[in-house]
């Protein structure tokens, strides 16, 4: 049987109805942990800095950028896009049932979430694998030393995500799903959400500016 | 207690079918050859805006927060897109 959570917890207090009277407007949250979210922020202007010096790089060296990125597999790029999105899906449907306090279906949607999100380790791996023993390297040009970068960098927030959900697994198996387990969750789905959405930028920036 | 909204009926589903199908008219676009090269780099740059501004609201829940953060990331993304197409576009011209 699911166990049932405390209605009255904060994370459970706010209505996700649209605006409109005062108190709608005043019940207007974000979800989880304003800290995550500040860190969230953060690291999402980060990243529109790298993409940045990335266009303005390309600016300089159009011809080189554009040869460097026909070497790259959309296709790959693409099978990463869907399997972050179907990831990040299955989250939205485990925080659903984190909040309505069913544990069983809690347990089994994080397992899928990480169990899809692995097919982006896989593929990452195998294009790493694949470009290192074509001869291409971070110190091939400066587009492959963006791409090394930029991505390695996503891949490591990728895993931090991963370890996160794992944490989320493990409470959702041995502890009270109550307002704090909500705050655990709506934070960590966020992270994941953005790991998401930081890839779908890089993707066209990276494979399909030709 | 009430239960879970079943898969089909949830909203993300929805968006996760959008955001899916977005994917693969990118694709589509760059590798099927339907459009010209600057074209197809536009395209995809523009709907990666919009996918991001649907993870922003729809699955991060921005569009249930306070103005401000939403305005923040929706900021974010138009000011992310505008400068990748400029360069692009003064890089090709």
């Amino acid at each position: 049987m699911p166990e049932s959570i405390d209605l009255a917890t904060p994370a459970m207090a706010a209505p996700r109805a649209g605006a409109g009277s005062r108190h709608e407007r005043s019940a207007r949250k974000l979800p989880g942990d304003s800290g995550v979210w500040l860190f969230i922020t953060a690291d999402t202007f980060a990243f529109g800095l790298f993409f940045l010096l990335f266009t303005i790089g390309r600016a300089e060296q159009p011809a080189l950028y554009r040869e460097s990125a026909l070497a790259l597999v959309p296709g790959i790029g693409v099978l990463n896009t869907m399997i972050l999105l179907t990831s990040g899906w299955l989250m939205v449907l485990a925080v659903d049932a984190a909040r309505h306090g069913d544990r069983r279906l809690l347990v089994q949607r994080l397992l899928l979430t990480m169990l899809v999100a692995s097919g982006f380790a896989a593929t990452k791996v195998y294009e790493y694998t694949t470009k290192v023993q074509a001869g291409i390297t971070l110190l091939t040009n400066d587009f492959y030393m963006y791409y090394y970068v930029f991505t390695g960098i996503h891949f490591l927030h990728f895993l931090i995500g991963l370890a996160v959900l794992a944490v989320c697994l493990s409470k959702a198996r041995r502890d009270t799903l109550d307002g704090h387990y909500l705050i655990w969750i709506e934070s960590s789905a966020s992270y994941w959400h953005m790991v998401d959405l930081l890839w779908i930028m890089l993707f066209p920036l990276l494979y399909l500016l030709r | 207690m009430k239960h879970p909204v079943s898969i089909l009926r949830n909203p993300a589903t929805r968006i996760w079918l959008l955001l899916m199908l977005a994917t693969g008219l990118t694709w589509f676009l760059v590798e099927g050859h339907a459009v010209s090269a600057p074209i197809a780099a536009t395209s995809a740059v523009l709907i990666g805006g919009i996918k991001a501004r649907l993870v922003f609201m729809r699955y991060m829940e921005l569009q249930h927060a306070p103005r401000v953060w939403r305005l923040l990331f929706e900021a974010w993304a138009l000011v992310c897109v505008s400068f990748i197409l400029l360069g692009y576009w003064l890089a090709s011209s």
